[in-house]
């Protein structure tokens, strides 16, 4: 799949949540788990896109190095996932924040990427909510593709 | 033993959107084969090239975590459930890496035996050191700052460093150079240094370059590394660094001295500011002296430069605070750290949002300063050498000496002058005898040159310049008068 062909929904309000998280965790990462569904589950429409309906915020785990990496163990995973389904909605991916760096993901985030799953970085410079960027690894792991972010006004159900 | 193996959102697409798959096994392990025999796309997302689990795939066996049994080798039962479970995590990069693809993966047992002491803190470990081994880092100037820094840096396990100095080994560098011994007097700056890197860490790769750094060679030079470390003792130097650095989108780590004081900063990152945004207009040629002239105190590029090698360091490991956007303020002489918050200026030339200049340009011309050393406005004086001065004395003629060096210097050495420093002379100018036939002198000949022409200007004939000063003096009349 290209780049053009990922697309990712949210509203206003939901985007607005992840950068108040971003500023709120400064000088540390943030991380949450985002809510929503495919539409190309669910019918045939010529363009598939994703829809994030409800953000899952989560606490930052490495205590060690919360600066510049974020992690979400395999019980806040359960955990989101559980939330998702009480809402009859899948977690289609992550957001974290990058303290005092562009909004691109690193060598580090390739590493330890899934596919398949949108991720959300939201930049924060010096406190500030900057650019917000969604990615999506490649089938080869070798990259990312960029995911282009659509923002409604109101949520669309 | 008939399993079910649970699969997780991400990796449906693989599994032709099944949420979970039906396999025959005896242990977790053949569990995942049979998963990966059914759908080998799964299988690079799971495992590592050479077979391993990846580190952020969770394995359950109904609710518990395999690494808390026994791995991939844990036995099953029919009906079992194989739970695969995402954890997930990220975080940003603290410097570009230029090469992906030249990156090493793993240390030697040297290394690791070298390194252990970084190996056993969390917040270096494995990956922090092969971040250090993957880094490049350009040294410019291997002096009072590049001594400590080059030795950091080597012995931190750096794998790759470049000494830029085009000058030689000087006795008077001994006194704060640390990386030079008496033996390399004479000897090339950066071959010197390299040597005694070399000695303290064989592992990594140090090239030396000895050149002077100019707008022709700066980009072509920096191109190579990740970082540029600034340890050189001159503002043209410091524009070219800075501005190569901005062009080039390369950090820049900053610091600097002046006799009991010094600073320190990390320029160059996009969110930061640059030398610019600090220092629009250069000083004006003269005023701030070097430590040729001002004199330092040796230890103290010694505190500045470890400071410089240890944010070098950070911007590798991505650890700690950076000092982007901090000047640090060091004074050695009341033992206080200040700060100093430095923004970048929006209408900065250089790194702002309408970047005026786009190349590098002629910074001697930038700063004022023809040539290495810029003499005061030309002085024409009328001067006498030391021999003259000598058989003139030898003669029994009568000559005034005045010698208008500073205090602690005469304490260093003197030629029994009458001692007038330069910076009294307008207010005790009456304290000379326009009748008599003086003879001026300093260090080097420079400051006696600016007496003479004041003197001559206040009605003083009979007047000379003794040329090149007292360490003229001391090469050509009488050795035993130390130099310094």
């Amino acid at each position: 799949m290209d780049a053009e062909a990922y697309r990712l929904n949210l509203s206003h309000e939901l985007a607005e949540g992840i950068r108040q998280h971003g500023a709120e965790s400064f000088p540390h990462e943030c991380c949450g788990a985002l809510l929503g569904r495919d539409s190309a589950f669910d019918d045939n429409s010529a363009e598939p896109s994703r829809e994030v309906l409800e953000l899952f915020p989560l606490v930052n785990r490495r205590e060690d190095s919360p600066r510049n990496r974020f992690s979400v163990t395999a019980e806040d995973v359960l955990e989101a996932e559980k939330a998702a389904r009480q809402h009859g909605l899948d977690v289609v991916g992550w957001y974290h924040s990058h303290p005092d760096h562009p909004a691109r993901p690193s060598q580090f985030d390739r590493e330890h990427a899934w596919p398949w799953y949108s991720y959300i970085i939201v930049s924060v410079m010096a406190g500030a909510p900057a650019e917000m960027t969604s990615w999506r690894l490649n089938d080869d792991r070798q990259d990312y593709s960029p995911e282009r972010i659509e923002i409604r006004n109101r949520a669309a159900v | 033993m008939a399993v079910k193996v649970i699969i997780p959102t991400p990796l449906r697409v693989y599994a032709a959107k099944k949420d979970s798959a039906e396999v025959s096994a005896q242990t977790v392990g053949e569990a995942l084969g049979g998963l990966t025999a059914q759908f080998a796309d799964l299988r690079k997302h799971l495992f590592t090239d050479d077979g391993k689990l990846r580190s952020f795939v969770n394995v359950y066996l109904n609710d518990e975590d395999i690494r808390y049994m026994a791995k991939e080798a844990t036995p099953v039962k029919d009906g079992d459930v194989v739970s695969i479970v995402p954890s997930i995590a990220g975080g940003s990069a603290a410097t570009q890496t230029a090469n992906p693809q030249a990156k090493v993966t793993s240390l030697s047992n040297e290394e690791i035996l070298r390194y252990s002491r970084h190996l056993i803190m969390p917040e270096v470990g494995m990956e922090g050191q092969l971040k250090l081994k993957n880094a490049k880092v350009l040294l410019i100037g291997t002096g009072g700052l590049g001594a400590p820094l080059g030795l950091y840096l080597a012995a931190a396990g750096v794998g790759k460093l470049g000494l830029v100095d085009f000058d030689v080994v000087d006795f008077t560098n001994l006194q704060r150079q640390v990386t030079f011994g008496t033996s390399d007097v004479g000897k090339h700056k950066s071959e010197a240094a390299r040597a005694r890197l070399s000695n303290l860490n064989p592992d990594i790769e140090i090239q030396s370059f000895e050149t002077q750094l100019t707008s022709a060679n700066a980009l072509e030079l920096f191109k190579g590394f990740d970082i540029i470390v600034d340890g050189t003792d001159n503002f043209p130097t410091r524009y070219l660094v800075n501005d190569a650095c901005i062009l080039l989108g390369k950090p820049n780590v900053y610091g600097s001295i002046f006799r009991f004081e010094g600073q320190a900063t990390v320029f160059g990152m996009p969110e930061g500011p640059c030398y610019r945004c600090l220092y629009p207009e250069p000083p004006p040629p003269g005023l701030v002296p070097s430590c040729a002239e001002g004199g330092v105190l040796g230890v103290l590029p010694g505190i500045v430069g470890s400071i410089q090698a240890m944010e070098t360091i950070k911007l590798i490991l991505g650890a700690g605070d950076s000092l982007i956007g901090r000047l640090l303020l060091f004074d050695a002489l009341g033992m206080k750290f200040r700060e100093l918050k430095l923004r970048k200026n929006p209408d900065c030339p250089m790194c702002g949002k309408n970047r005026t200049i786009h190349q590098l340009v002629d910074y001697y011309e930038f700063c004022g300063v023809r040539g290495e050393e810029a003499p005061a406005p030309n002085l024409q004086v009328p001067e006498i050498t030391p021999r003259e001065l000598k058989a003139r004395l030898d003669r029994g003629d009568d000559l005034y000496i005045l010698d208008v060096r500073e205090p602690h210097e005469y304490q260093i050495c003197n030629i029994q002058g009458h001692l007038l420093p330069l910076g009294e002379l307008p207010r005790r100018v009456h304290e000379l005898d326009s009748s008599r036939e003086i003879v001026a002198h300093c260090r080097s000949g420079k400051r006696s040159a600016e007496a003479v022409d004041f003197l001559r200007k206040a009605g003083f004939r009979k007047i000379h310049n003794l040329k090149g000063g007292i360490l003229a003096w001391s090469d050509e009349v009488d050795p035993s008068v130390p130099k310094y």
